[in-house]
């Protein structure tokens, strides 16, 4: 069975003030009927730009190559008319913020409705009808009333429940995360990953979950990927590509966060930061930054090859890494 | 080595954001949101107009044909090739009169906007730093001067202490602080909060010197791009006072006098209408170039991009 | 004693139009040893921030008191902080905003530096003081816009290291910083206590991070500390349900994926503050004890404000510790 979005070699390049910038590089994901899967990074690797892009909310100038196939449609050679079609009913999006993502004069009701009335032609008792479903669905307590409020009478959790029912209401087969739990507390973070989990089994929905927090990519997904400077550094099954890193980037952000073993010192930084686009060195990306660096590293940026069950691996080294995780 | 990051770090989007936001300065140089103010042919006229009239000011008895005070025979001359710009009713040569109005207007206006922003830039300063009682006080002696019209009130007080240019000065002083002391106020209070202030006192920094160092320089900004729209202000009441016989005493060659001279009888309009025409440059001009400062400084209030 | 700080009973109260009084802090205890990191955690809204404030000196408390060395710490006002007060300092959370970005570095730590430490070896001061958190020298020279956050952050310690406090109250201090600055910020701050023998409250909303640094653990909930306890023993063994939930709310990295525990329910707002026990509209275990205000129990070496704890009132089948 082909896959829900098919993602192939996409590479995408941003206008920047000295001239175009390349920010993505080489891309291939995929993400299968009702799969959860996990993109992890740190800010600026290109994993919110992956998401704008197959969105088509790309800004104006920016050059896109490769392949993007959502249920067999070419997302890449929409038009806005085809555009409006996929974000209407194929694939949806939730953010970080979800204070800006919805309307703060509107109530919740009518930010739920106004879709389905206007897309889906459903008169207003079917759309409130439905909405009332949607809340219930995410577990909003007292959906009715729910309806009324407006977005600053909701907390942050709840806000980002409420975007979450939104994106769900033109039943979207896709639905892209972008660090919906990053502002969030940990108890709230928890029943917002319980929900899109339970939305997952319930209904078959795809989620594709953008996160730099390697302990919610490991609660959350089956599968992940793992971006650095604008490239898929490492791929696999979740569980295996945390527990048992082989590229030197996904060990070092797993020694970076704390895992509990209480001994001062045990939080290991990397060196220095990311490249900057354009700037990355002619090589490897991580290689400035790589313990495990040999001069070959520095030719050129290593292809992502595959390594073991279901994984892949851009890295030539293949170092031994020690890993502590809890 | 002088590098000074240790480590190679990327442009950081936070670091950019407050890069923009902070050094106002630099945005005279356009930034990213604009042109540079050399760019924009109206503030550039502007530039020109007040650099013209700053040097005829400067060099004015070099330049003016006639003596400003000089009278003559030829009264009411209309103008011509000997007078330019004609003769007033004592026959003295308007030309020079308007140029040597420059050596008065100009700095004039220039003490009394430095005053009223030095007056009330500090009571600004005091009521948002201090707050509750004094701010009050202030605030509502702000508000005090704020419900009459500024002609009015600067008439009275100058009628009170006597006409002339230094109760007119004083008089138009009185009149425009308060528009920088609420300025500079709301500047502080919205930066009373902030960590970098809160920080400096917890390391010991005495009151005076945090007020000096960290709240002055950070909320003066708007206050300058004020007082640049206010110098074409402050030249126009000068002018209105002087009209209206309070300002600087006869024969003394103000625009203001000037216009209220010729305006007695319109049929010689060259009385009226060059002094008229230097005070409308001179006006404008400080108003272009205050507008083009605050679009730089304030990005808020730029117009479309 | 020989607590560096000593917080008794401390109470912030906010006044909001329209909304009456607010309680942010409703009666905290907490002591800070020196050499001893004590972590506070809480989810936001908790008033761990205004506890911080508070202890500082930056606002007021409204009853209880705060003492830095056995002195009482008196709030900012317009007067100078007094000089027995000065060894108290802390580090804020947002990097961007707690530099003048208008003063050169240099100048700002200068700020802190004795008065009695004059000419060349001022200038020295600033160079160590830069040493001492990983920046170059010259540093001095630039304004705060010139370094990243991380880098920043690392310039706001040098700056509240530099009239040799005794006390550091860090407030979400890597919260705005990425992955890779967090270690080193976190790392850093550890090293300088261990080094300097410093006290330090490090107050945070991730508990892993806490558990990661900290000696002893702080959890806060509405106002109040719900539980106090050694680190390790909190996290091995926690006697507060709310701690509990806490901890199984943490993600954790595994062979496969396992979600998070939830909590049912929301924060409430404080300024209608359940009566009782202030969890009890949340918690699993809720029973009758639980409407009168919990005790805070001292057990061994820790204390925790729950029913459960009390052997007198707790149901016979007490939920497995």
């Amino acid at each position: 069975m082909a896959p829900l979005l098919d993602v192939d070699s996409l590479a995408v390049t941003l206008p920047g003030p000295r001239g175009p910038l390349p920010i993505l590089h080489d891309v291939s994901l995929t993400v299968d009927e009702g799969e959860l899967v996990g993109i992890a990074g740190e800010s600026g690797c290109g994993k919110s730009l992956t998401a704008q892009t197959l969105l088509g909310l790309l800004p104006p100038g920016a050059t896109v190559t490769g392949s993007a196939r959502f249920a067999g449609t070419d997302l890449l050679g929409l038009d806005n008319r085809g555009w409006r079609r996929v974000r209407g009913g194929g694939i949806a999006m939730v953010f970080q913020d979800s204070t800006a993502a919805l309307h703060p004069m509107l109530t919740i009701g009518r930010q739920l409705t106004e879709h389905m009335r206007v897309h889906l032609r459903m008169d207003r008792r079917a759309a409130n009808r439905r909405a009332v479903e949607l809340l219930d669905q995410v577990r909003i307590p007292d959906p009715e009333r729910a309806m009324r409020a407006y977005p600053h009478q909701f907390s942050g959790g709840m806000r980002q429940r409420a975007a979450i029912a939104i994106a769900l209401a033109a039943r979207p087969r896709l639905l892209i995360a972008d660090e919906p739990t990053t502002a969030l507390d940990v108890t709230v973070q928890a029943g917002i990953l319980a929900l899109l989990d339970r939305l997952r089994a319930e209904t078959g929905l795809a989620v594709a979950f953008i996160t730099h927090d390697l302990g919610v990519l490991s609660a959350l997904t089956t599968r992940g990927y793992i971006f650095y400077a604008g490239r898929v550094v490492e791929t696999g099954p979740t569980g295996a590509l945390l527990t048992a890193p082989t590229h030197p980037y996904t060990a070092a952000l797993l020694g970076a966060r704390p895992h509990g073993t209480q001994a001062v010192g045990t939080l290991r930084p990397i060196p220095g930061g990311p490249p900057a686009p354009g700037e990355a060195p002619p090589g490897c990306p991580f290689q400035p930054r790589c313990g495990y660096a040999q001069p070959s590293c520095g030719t050129a940026p290593p292809p992502l090859a595959p390594a073991g069950a279901d994984r892949s691996v851009a890295c030539v080294v293949r170092p031994h890494l020690e890993v502590a995780t809890r | 080595m002088t590098m000074i990051a240790p480590d190679p770090v990327a442009p950081d989007p936070k670091v950019e954001r407050a890069l923009t936001r902070r050094r106002w300065l630099g945005r005279l140089r356009g930034g990213q949101t604009g042109r540079p103010i050399w760019r924009q042919p109206i503030a550039v006229a502007a530039l020109v107009i007040l650099g013209g009239w700053l040097l005829l000011a400067l060099f004015a008895p070099l330049i003016a044909p006639y003596d400003p005070l000089a009278q003559s025979p030829e009264a009411y001359a209309p103008p011509s090739a000997t007078h330019w710009f004609g003769t007033d009713s004592l026959g003295r040569d308007i030309l020079s009169r308007v140029i040597h109005g420059a050596r008065l207007s100009i700095p004039l206006a220039l003490a009394i906007v430095s005053l009223a922003l030095l007056v009330g830039g500090l009571l600004g300063l005091i009521a948002g730093y201090l707050g509750r009682f004094v701010d009050e006080a202030l605030m509502r002696l702000t508000d005090l001067v704020f419900a009459f019209p500024q002609i009015i009130l600067a008439m009275a007080v100058t009628a009170a202490f006597g006409p002339n240019t230094r109760n007119a000065v004083l008089a138009l002083v009185i009149v425009s602080w308060p528009v920088y002391a609420r300025v500079i106020r709301s500047a502080v209070l919205s930066m009373r909060g902030d960590d970098y202030l809160s920080a400096a006192r917890l390391l010991g920094v005495g009151p005076v010197r945090a007020l000096r160092r960290d709240v002055l320089p950070n909320s003066i900004g708007p206050a300058i791009v004020l007082a640049t729209l206010e110098l074409g202000n402050a030249v126009l009441l000068l002018a209105a006072l002087s009209f209206l016989g309070l300002g600087p005493r006869p024969p003394a060659a103000e625009w203001g006098s000037m216009v209220a001279l010729g305006s007695q009888d319109l049929s010689m309009w060259w009385v009226s209408v060059f002094p008229g025409l230097a005070i409308l440059t001179v006006v404008m001009a400080f108003n272009v170039l205050g507008d083009a400062l605050r679009d730089r400084l304030d990005p808020r209030y730029a117009k479309g991009r | 004693m020989t607590d560096l700080l000593r917080i008794t009973d401390v109470e912030v109260e906010y006044r909001f139009r329209g909304r009456g009084r607010v309680r942010a802090v409703a009666g905290v205890s907490l002591d800070v040893a020196p050499g001893q990191i004590v972590g506070l955690v809480g989810e936001s809204g908790c008033g761990k921030s205004s506890l911080a404030r508070a202890a500082v000196g930056l606002t007021a408390p409204s009853a209880g008191e705060v003492r830095y060395a056995g002195r009482p710490v008196t709030p900012l006002g317009w007067r100078r902080r007094p000089g027995a007060e000065i060894g108290l300092q802390m580090v804020f959370q947002n990097p961007y905003a707690s530099l003048n970005p208008r003063r050169t570095i240099g100048a700002q730590l200068l700020d802190g530096v004795a008065e009695t430490v004059t000419g060349a070896a001022r200038r020295d001061r600033v160079g160590e003081l830069l040493d001492r958190v990983g920046m170059p020298a010259a540093a001095a020279d630039r304004y705060p816009h010139q370094f990243s956050g991380g880098q920043r952050q690392r310039l706001a310690i040098a700056r509240a290291l530099a009239p040799q406090p005794k006390m550091i109250i860090a407030d979400e201090p890597v919260t705005a910083l990425d992955a890779s600055s967090q270690a080193q910020v976190v790392n850093l701050l550890v090293g300088l206590v261990r080094d300097l023998d410093m006290g330090m409250l490090f107050i945070s909303h991730d508990l892993a991070l806490v558990h990661e640094i900290a000696d002893v653990t702080a959890v806060m909930y509405l106002g109040r500390i719900v539980e106090t306890a050694p680190t390790r023993e909190l996290w091995r063994d926690p006697r507060h349900p709310y701690t509990r939930a806490l901890i199984d709310a943490v993600p954790q990295i595994g062979p496969t994926p396992r979600l998070p525990g939830t909590l049912a329910g929301e924060v409430p707002d404080p300024a209608n503050a359940p009566t009782g026990c202030r969890f009890r509209p949340r918690c699993p275990h809720a029973f009758a004890p639980c409407g009168d205000q919990p005790p805070t129990l001292q057990l061994g070496g820790r204390s925790a404000a729950c029913w459960l704890n009390d052997p007198t009132v707790a149901p016979a089948a007490v939920p497995a510790h």
